[in-house]
């Protein structure tokens, strides 16, 4: 059986690409603002400026890296169950995270992100059978901002089971929500044995270090949790305008990432993952709906499995405002892409408007984009050998294939079977239903999944040592109390 | 024992398995279970799960086709026990079905058959493209309650309008309760040849069925 699947780069270029980024970590180098990175770097043989802040890579240390980085891993949802595998052309999907603002289902229009939002977002991603991890998905404007990267993740943790896709703001919260994980997991051993979260560290374009997401990755390697490279040339802005160009930047960027990582502590997981763009000539805007967005990532994906790398994309986005034609055909066009070029991680579902903005309802159509792009990528499967000729002979000219058990045995696998966000009533059907747009649809849809959320089985005591950390470290910011949580939570 | 029995016959329905629930209305024969009580106690609390778990969109089309198939067979199983012991299944109604002449359209007017037939309907399938005057005739001859005619061609609608005429000039239009179905047909057409039911969908046939016999 084939499996759908796209490249965009034919094996020579792959292996340009891949020696220039090598060679651009010799020469200019890569720009790293953390001192013990460069230490590191040192300590191993690159050439460091430490006044300048600058380390050359040699060939022969990349190469190393390379040797030393693991292939896959799995994630594991919060009942130790291992659901998500960074491995080969397998794919997952989860929300867009780092969100400004959430759209308001009555308004239409983006507002101020509230506690209350954010559990009603880790309740929907939950009750999705589409959607495989959690993300940390925006920052709630209710607490002291210095907090708002482990409060995501402290309300993320006591309503999901899901594993998840998170990051820190800074150096220092990123042990806090170790912390937090080290909590749930039972000890930094166990997380270490079964991850439960990911970590996204960001190199900023160009082919720079800052202090923060590099002590995140330094941090993370060495507790063996894994991270998720972020790197993001934004073409014919930070990085070439070529296609090709904005690749070798990224490969560049991330091949540097997975040197210091693996320095830190060979064999760590780290994904080679992204959310490369193109700029947009009129507006100055990172679109993440354009093709050649698309494109720029599918061939990251390309490189980051040449390598021997789980891989990872911010794709299915829209740059749209709302949720309208262009919310829908850039999303699917995106999600698509992605699923066909394997990525192990998908994240970008429920965002849009320039990867600032989440919505619920976006969240649920996407689930169906995700649902349609993943039974594609299962590809036409030989169900029985012959495939319908002693079918067709027995059932004759009847037409009668509803009544028969062959029907009813596979119809399931063979078609996805969508919500009723999804519209395919007749005509009359539509109308006696009310006559609702896709917004409308889906509205009811969050609606209806909320109501029908199963809280997890986290224990109180749990609960309470989360809430603990997450205030003692509220506390040390100034904020001296934290959010009530919905009654009966 | 019999409640055992009952609950096996429910989930032959629900597995959409005609050879069980064949064998298994044979079962209740041998035992001498009263064959009123296997179908209203047993299968027909099958056919109902699958009605709620398709409204509730967990169950599809095929479940349900097979669910009526599944309750077909046993209902064929345990007639000639009717008979012998002289009891009838109370039906909620008799049931002429079409699609009209020249329209050869056969899935949604054989689902909504099968939908009537599993809710308790007797249900008299003429086949697709029928002239009006056969379907007529077969109304007079069972004396139907309710005409269901399907048309799924604007070209052939017209034909629905047909039978209703004839109906009236055999003074039948009066016993007898004329639904009509198919992609072209809208509440207007309903209002305008003078119908007496419409549903958009095999499943809101039943409902239809029952309403426009008060039921």
């Amino acid at each position: 059986m084939i499996r759908p699947k796209v490249e965009l780069l034919d094996i020579d270029l792959v292996n340009q690409i891949i020696s220039e980024g090598i060679a651009i970590l010799e020469n200019p180098g890569i720009r790293v603002h953390n001192q013990e990175a460069l230490e590191i770097l040192a300590n191993a043989g690159a050439k460091v400026d430490f006044q300048a802040q600058v380390a050359w890579i040699p060939e022969k240390i990349t190469r190393q890296a390379l040797k030393t980085v693991p292939h896959e891993f799995t994630l594991f949802d919060l009942n130790g169950n291992p659901t998500v595998h960074y491995s080969g052309d397998k794919i997952h999907f989860d929300p867009g995270s780092g969100g400004l603002t959430i759209i308001d289902s009555q308004t239409e229009r983006p507002r101020l992100p509230l506690t209350n939002d954010l559990i009603k977002f880790v309740k929907l991603v939950e009750t999705l059978p589409q959607i495989d991890a959690q993300s940390t998905a925006f920052v709630c404007s209710d607490v002291t901002p210095e907090i708002g990267d482990l409060y995501r993740l402290y309300l993320a943790l006591i309503y999901m089971n899901k594993p998840i896709i998170t990051g820190a703001f800074r150096k220092d919260t990123w042990w806090t929500m170790k912390e937090m994980l080290s909590a749930v997991a039972g000890g930094d051993k166990a997380l270490a044995l079964r991850p439960t979260a990911v970590f996204d560290v960001c190199p900023s374009p160009p082919l720079l270090w800052s202090d923060t997401t590099c002590q995140n990755l330094i941090d993370c390697a060495r507790f063996s949790i894994p991270a998720q490279l972020i790197s993001m040339p934004l073409a014919g802005a930070t990085a070439p305008v070529t296609l090709a160009g904005a690749v070798v930047q990224h490969t560049a960027e991330s091949l540097s990432g997975v040197v210091i990582h693996q320095l830190v502590k060979e064999g760590a997981p780290i994904v080679w993952g992204g959310s490369p763009a193109i700029f947009d000539m009129r507006e100055g805007s990172t679109p993440m709906g354009a093709v050649e967005t698309w494109m720029i990532n599918s061939a990251c994906v390309q490189i980051g499995k040449a390598l021997g790398l789980p891989t990872h994309v911010y794709m299915g986005m829209s740059d749209a405002k709302i949720i309208d034609a262009q919310c829908g055909l850039e999303s699917m066009g995106s999600n698509f892409v992605a699923a066909v070029s394997g990525a192990n991680m998908i994240s970008g579902c429920g965002m849009l408007d320039l990867e600032s903005c989440l919505s619920f309802e976006k969240l649920v159509i996407d689930a169906e984009m995700i649902g349609m792009v993943k039974r594609f990528v299962k590809g036409i499967e030989v169900r029985d050998n012959p495939i319908a000729l002693s079918l067709m002979q027995k059932s004759g000219h009847k037409g009668d294939f509803l009544t028969l058990p062959h029907t009813r045995k596979w119809y399931r696998e063979e078609q996805y079977l969508p919500s009723d966000v999804i519209d395919r009533a007749s005509y009359e059907g539509w109308k006696s239903r009310g006559e609702k747009s896709t917004f409308e649809r889906a509205r009811d849809r969050v609606e209806k999944l909320i109501t029908g959320y199963q809280p997890t089985k986290i224990t109180e005591e749990l609960r309470q040592e989360l809430r603990a950390i997450t205030l003692r470290s509220a506390q040390s910011f100034g904020m001296q109390s934290l959010p009530p949580l919905p009654h009966g939570d | 024992m019999e409640n055992e029995l009952f609950q096996k016959m429910a989930q032959s329905v629900l597995d959409g398995d005609s050879d069980a629930a064949s064998a298994l209305a044979k079962e209740a024969v041998d035992a001498g279970i009263n064959p009123l009580e296997a179908i209203t106690k047993g299968f027909v609390t099958g056919v109902n799960q699958v009605g709620e778990s398709f409204a509730s969109g967990q169950a599809f089309l095929p479940e349900l086709v097979m669910a009526g198939e599944a309750m077909k067979a046993a209902v064929a199983t345990l007639e000639p026990e009717m008979q012998k012991r002289g009891v009838h299944r109370t039906m909620l109604g008799k049931v002429v079905l079409a699609t009209v002449e020249g329209d050869i359209h056969e899935i949604g007017k054989s689902l909504v058959g099968t939908m009537l037939s599993a809710s308790g309907f007797q249900v008299y399938d003429l086949g697709v493209d029928v002239p009006a005057a056969r379907i007529v005739a077969k109304v007079k001859e069972v004396d139907a309650n309710i005409v269901g005619l399907s048309a799924l061609l604007t070209t052939t609608m017209v034909k629905q309008k047909e039978v209703i005429d004839e109906l009236d000039k055999l003074g039948l239009r009066k016993k007898v309760k004329v639904m009509v179905g198919g992609a072209p047909v809208t509440r207007d057409w309903v209002q305008k040849i003078e119908a007496d039911g419409y549903s958009e969908d095999a499943i809101g046939a039943v409902a239809v069925a029952k309403q426009v016999l008060g039921l």
